[in-house]
């Protein structure tokens, strides 16, 4: 047996580099995730949902902003033409949703990249310094944390107007508490180990320790959590555009296009459920995985 | 374990009995009209102060004003409160004379002192209407020397200038020239306001209804007024519930939980036209849709634009389709059923000759601009529907969608490049609307007035003194071919794409007779209505 | 809150001067969280695309109206005085008119949170009382087809958009089935004989004895409080679930076990009793999330509440009544934060470390 096959290197019980270690934890974790059939449901829908937003232009059948015929194509019912059937501007549902996944993939990964390196930066710094400046930072994360989030989003929204944007902003800006407040514990209980007063003797500055050591510690954990909160990112969106102060029209939003065929509901059901349908399957998909992940990684509790 | 479903079961025994309460299907009191309605528009019911279409509305119901016209022909202009009215030689005085026996809902007399407190009030309080009656020359300072009484019953009205009879007789006809209860109103005074801070959620009229409860975006309750001159309504209580989508309305209606739906949707209509319980009802109102092109911008300056952008927008689809039933094509500025309306439609959708108009421009290949949205349904779903056929020119569009506060800011700064909207006139005479879209006294960026010409930046010097002559033109056949002309003019060059003129839809219960639906929203009277079950 | 986790609280004093000075504390911290909020919410408000002056005159008013109103609403002062009467006048409960209604904000909002209250309410009673024993159900048959099938039907809700729902709901049952009745808290022909004492309608009519109107009232509330109901169940029988799961781990059952304690005992009475301290807050704090809720859910039913005001406040860039709607949501939720934590307190002066 003289090639190791990659499946064995990763399980090694003795890696032999901090490389192989990580990795070989990560597959542990992938090999545990696997047997959750829920979260191999969960994955499956998110990658069906990057690969839509991908492909958009080759999967949708008809333009999703301009319609057909208004005297003729309008609230056409499912057919095998038209597989969601059309709005009140005789656009394509199908078309408009399998576009409208560019938008709930673009607001979820903005929010991400924004309100991670803001929740990093200050529970790291505060956890590293302590004293009055954990206290300051901490104040300020607790202000943001006493409004419920979709409250604050929204008079953020009607502060910096409607538009996919601003709300993008405003979910980000009420997003990061959680996650500073979760930086600043695991800095905590990195601050004093031996690893950074080691770094520390040797002269490093605080910005840098922080920024090279303890910013990587947390990170993974921060993601993780950040991953758990994808469904509630979708949610808030979609419930912003629905009240008419995301996503504008004609942009192909799911919420929105769930408020703007709301009028039809009774009569053309299909305009307001099909997008509804398209919410709550990626956001089941993202809290599935989470789960699973979640019971993955912290097998005891679930908090 | 057993236990576990036996708890499941009570919880789910205890979820049932909640819901089982099914409503039969509901039916509205004999006396009392139930009306759903968006009222959150609603600010104030002061007659000095009310300008929204909602509290105009029940204005008209629970006021009455010096004169009215009929809503049928509304040249036939007749007293109200007042019985009649003399014009001085030179045009500049009129002398009303009250009618006698008439009480307010408190049971006070109705005399010229009241007439002369409302309008100086209504003057001296200066709120957002208050220029319908201060363009006549009247100010805070001079109005008690210019409309003064003259004995029990009569009273003068002096102008600075002999303004069409007709234009004074219509601006008294709005809202802000209703009569208040001046005993009432200054019983309630506070710091010398004339019993403004009162009147806001008071009523001190003397109309068909009494005003009982107001309470914002929830209900308004009118009741009959026993003091009423006229012949007392049927209704002893007629309410307005706020219910702000049609959808909900529709429901609410065919389930007979309200008589009248308001805000029906173009799709709401057709799928109640075949109901049995549900019939509907309309009116041509006075509002328009149009288009406000600003001269700012370099590309919509151009005259050639202005007139391709006209050919591109598809009006007879737009009319059938999405906003079917509620507005019909309408293109001049006086919309129909105003003195001196023009009902010309030239423009329909044509994207060739827009190409073509284009490439006279020097712009052969179009050009980029943005337009602001007010983001409620109807006015987004229209301006789909423009950017769509606008863009088949190669004009390519960009919405800006806001809230109706952040794009009237916007239009009011000239900061925009298009605007779309819905302009309702004041009052019934031409002069409203041609004071705003073609009258512009001064584009400077500081002007004092802000008509919707001035806000396009559309400097009208020739235009503006046409307007104005119009106003002063004392035989009404002669001022109407005025506006024709100044209408036609007008259609052609300005950089407004006046596009549908709006009609106001009612779904009603079978049973409900005899509402009438007026050109104006303060017209809109349910005086006479039964219920015949 | 630094008290928003459950598993944060605790203490290492004795309960009673434990709790004085907890409660000391946290009174400092509400109090510096309070003057953040005002902070935050002035901040919003003055860099709102939206001409204030206009939003209150209307667009026709002539320049003098304009200069009188501009002066009248303070903004010809400096900005950081502007706080200051900001600050002053919301200390002593006035956070400005309404632009809409042109009444103090305090007053409309009192108006509006019975409605709230009461979905809230009748919101959180039902998840509690589906969510605890389904939690309890899921702990015991851990890994089994009820566990599955419980935490499945509880991430439905926590991934449904609420409004969704909603819409779906009304289509389904009114509009279809006449099964509940429509939007709104009680039919209009009812709405004028009710007097509105509490605010509260269901005990409004029970007190005036006018039973129909209660059962009208019911029938109201049943969809909407019946979905909040869902998705704080959601929520509670996923933590039940998991305080449970952690007790019955314990020593003490297993003991009670070895003792022949019946099953059902050691599940409901034992397990429970200790699972419920944690519980309470968990309750309390779904509660606090059900407000927000109550946004979405009462623009879908036209549900005269909080919500309701806040969102067609924001339509009409009414900023006084959104910021003042925003502030007093702000403060509810730091005030049950506040109670859940010393609720915890009190309950379980135990040093408890998880």
């Amino acid at each position: 047996m003289a090639e190791m096959s990659t499946r064995d290197w990763l399980l090694s019980d003795l890696p032999t580099s901090r490389r192989q270690a990580k990795l070989g934890q990560t597959y542990r974790t992938w090999l545990l995730l696997r047997q959750n059939r829920l979260a191999m449901l969960g994955l499956g829908i998110v990658a069906l949902l990057i690969v839509m937003a991908i492909f958009a232009d080759v999967i949708a059948p008809f333009d999703p902003y301009a319609g057909g015929d208004l005297r003729t194509e309008r609230l056409l019912p499912p057919s095998w033409t038209h597989l969601m059937g059309t709005d009140d501007l005789a656009r394509d549902i199908f078309s408009r949703i399998v576009y409208g996944s560019r938008v709930t993939l673009l607001v979820v990964a903005m929010v991400a990249i924004i309100a991670t390196p803001i929740g990093l930066a200050v529970g790291t710094t505060a956890g590293y310094f302590g004293g009055w400046v954990d206290t300051v930072l901490m104040r300020i994360t607790d202000i943001f944390l006493a409004f419920p989030r979709l409250i604050l989003a929204l008079a953020f929204v009607a502060a910096l107007g409607p538009g996919i944007e601003n709300a993008v902003i405003a979910i980000a800006i009420t997003s990061w508490p959680p996650y500073a407040r979760l930086a600043r514990a695991e800095t905590l209980t990195i601050r004093n180990t031996d690893y950074i007063a080691a770094i520390r003797l040797q002269g490093a500055r605080s910005p840098r320790i922080i920024w090279g050591h303890v910013v990587p510690l947390c990170m993974s954990s921060v993601i993780v959590r950040v991953t758990l909160d994808m469904a509630g990112i979708i949610l808030t969106a979609a419930g912003l555009g629905f009240l008419g102060l995301g996503a504008q029209p004609p942009q192909p939003e799911w919420g929105a296009m769930i408020a703007s065929g709301r009028r039809f509901i009774i009569d053309f059901w299909w305009v307001a459920t099909m997008p509804g349908i398209a919410i709550f399957v990626v956001s089941l998909g993202f809290n599935l995985l989470g789960d699973g992940l979640r019971d993955v990684l912290d097998p005891k509790g679930e908090k | 374990m057993k236990h576990v479903p036996r708890l499941l079961a009570a919880a789910a025994m205890t979820a049932v009995i909640a819901l089982p309460f099914a409503p039969a299907q509901a039916e509205t009191p004999a006396d009392t009209l139930i009306q759903a309605w968006t009222i959150d528009d609603v600010i104030t019911l002061d007659p000095a102060e009310v300008f929204e279409f909602t509290a105009s509305e029940v204005l008209g119901n629970s006021y009455q004003p010096l004169v009215g016209y009929d809503v049928n022909d509304v040249s036939d202009i007749f007293g109200v409160i007042a019985e009649k009215w003399e014009i001085s030689e030179d045009g500049k005085t009129f002398t009303f004379t009250i009618r006698r026996d008439m009480q307010f809902a408190s049971g006070n007399p109705i005399t010229a002192e009241d007439a002369v407190f409302s309008l100086t009030r209504a003057i001296k309080l200066d709120k957002s209407p208050a220029f319908i009656l201060t363009q006549f020359g009247f100010s805070a300072d001079n109005v008690d020397d210019m409309i003064r009484q003259t004995g029990d019953m009569t009273f003068e009205f002096e102008m600075d200038k002999p303004y069409a009879p007709t234009l004074v007789l219509y601006c008294l006809t709005a809202t802000i020239g209703f009569i208040v209860d001046k005993e009432l109103v200054m019983a309630n005074e506070a710091n010398g306001d004339f019993g403004y801070d009162w009147l806001k959620t008071n009523y001190a009229g003397s109309g068909a209804f009494t005003i009982r409860d107001w309470r914002a975006n929830e209900l308004i309750v009118l009741e009959r007024n026993p003091n009423f001159s006229g012949e007392a309504p049927a209704m002893a209580r007629a309410i307005y519930r706020h219910i702000p989508e049609g959808a909900t309305q529709r429901l609410l209606l065919e389930q007979g939980d309200i008589d009248i739906a308001r805000n029906l949707g173009a799709e709401e209509i057709t799928a109640l036209a075949d109901s049995e319980d549900v019939k509907i009802e309309s009116g041509v109102k006075g509002s328009i849709y149009y288009m406000g092109l600003n001269q700012k911008n370099e590309y919509l300056a151009k005259p050639e634009v202005r007139q391709a952008m006209k050919y591109l927008v598809d009006y007879a689809t737009i009319a059938d389709t999405i906003m079917k039933g509620k507005v019909q094509v309408h293109q001049a500025f006086l919309p129909k059923g105003f003195l001196g309306a023009l009902e010309d439609t030239p423009f329909a959708l044509n994207v060739e000759k827009a190409k073509e108009l284009l490439a006279e421009a020097g712009l052969p290949e179009g050009f980029s601009v943005t337009m602001d949205v007010r983001n409620t349904p109807e006015i987004t779903a229209i301006s789909e529907v423009i950017q769509q056929t606008m863009a088949e020119a190669g004009i390519q569009m960009e919405l800006i969608p806001g809230d109706g506060q952040q794009t009237l800011t916007k239009y009011r700064a000239r900061n925009h490049d298009i605007y779309i909207g819905r302009w309702g006139p004041d009052y019934q005479d031409p002069h409203t609307n041609a004071d705003t879209f073609a009258r512009n006294p001064d584009n400077a960026d500081d002007a004092a007035s802000k008509p919707l010409a001035w806000r396009n930046a559309w400097d009208i010097p020739e235009m503006t003194a046409k307007a104005d002559a119009a106003v002063l033109e004392k035989d009404t056949a002669t001022r109407a071919d005025m506006y024709i002309a100044l209408q036609e003019e007008h259609q052609q060059v300005s950089p407004f794409v006046i596009m549908f003129q709006e009609i106001e839809v009612f779904g009603m219960r079978k049973d409900v007779n005899g509402f009438i639906i007026g050109p104006s929203f303060n017209d809109n009277s349910f005086r006479a209505v039964t219920k015949d079950r | 809150m630094s008290t928003t986790n459950p598993e944060n609280a605790g203490g290492r004093w004795g309960a009673l001067p434990y709790l004085g000075m907890k409660t000391g504390k946290l009174v400092l911290t509400v109090g510096v969280t309070f003057l953040g909020l005002l902070f935050v919410t002035f901040l919003i408000g003055r860099v709102v695309p939206v001409d204030p002056v206009l939003a209150a005159v209307g667009d026709r008013a002539s320049q003098s109206t304009y200069d009188a109103a501009y002066i009248e609403l303070g903004l010809d002062k400096p900005l950081y005085h502007q706080f200051w009467i900001y600050l002053s006048n919301a200390l002593t409960g006035d956070l400005g008119n309404s632009l809409l209604t042109k009444k103090p904000i305090i007053e409309d909002i009192a108006r509006v949170f019975p409605a709230t209250l009461e979905l809230a309410t009748a919101g959180i009673i039902l998840g509690t009382l589906f969510g605890v024993p389904l939690g309890v159900l899921s702990a015991v048959k851990q890994g089994k087809l009820a566990d599955q099938i419980v935490r499945v039907v509880g991430l439905v809700g926590y991934s449904a958009p609420i409004f969704w729902l909603g819409l779906l709901g009304l289509l389904v049952f009114y509009a279809k089935l006449g099964w509940v009745a429509g939007p709104g808290r009680i039919d209009i022909a009812y709405e004028y004989s009710v007097t509105q004492v509490t605010g509260l309608l269901l005990i409004d009519t029970a007190m005036q004895g006018q039973w129909d109107a209660f059962a009208n009232v019911l029938a109201h509330l049943a969809l909407p409080a019946g979905l909040l109901g869902y998705f704080s169940m959601a929520y509670i029988s996923r933590m039940t679930r998991s305080f449970m799961l952690a007790e019955l781990a314990q020593e003490y059952i297993i003991t009670a076990r070895v003792k022949g304690v019946a099953e059902w005992r050691i599940i409901w009475v034992h397990a429970l009793r200790n699972a419920a301290v944690p519980l309470v807050t968990v309750i309390a704090l779904s509660y606090a999330g059900l407000l927000e809720g109550s946004v979405l859910t009462e623009t879908v039913f036209a549900w005269p509440g909080l919500g309701q005001y806040l969102t067609n406040s924001l339509q009409n860039a009414d900023m006084n009544a959104v910021l003042g709607g925003t502030l007093v949501i702000g403060v509810i939720f730091v005030g049950l934060n506040l109670l859940s934590d010393l609720l915890y307190t009190v309950l379980d002066p135990r040093v408890r470390r998880r």
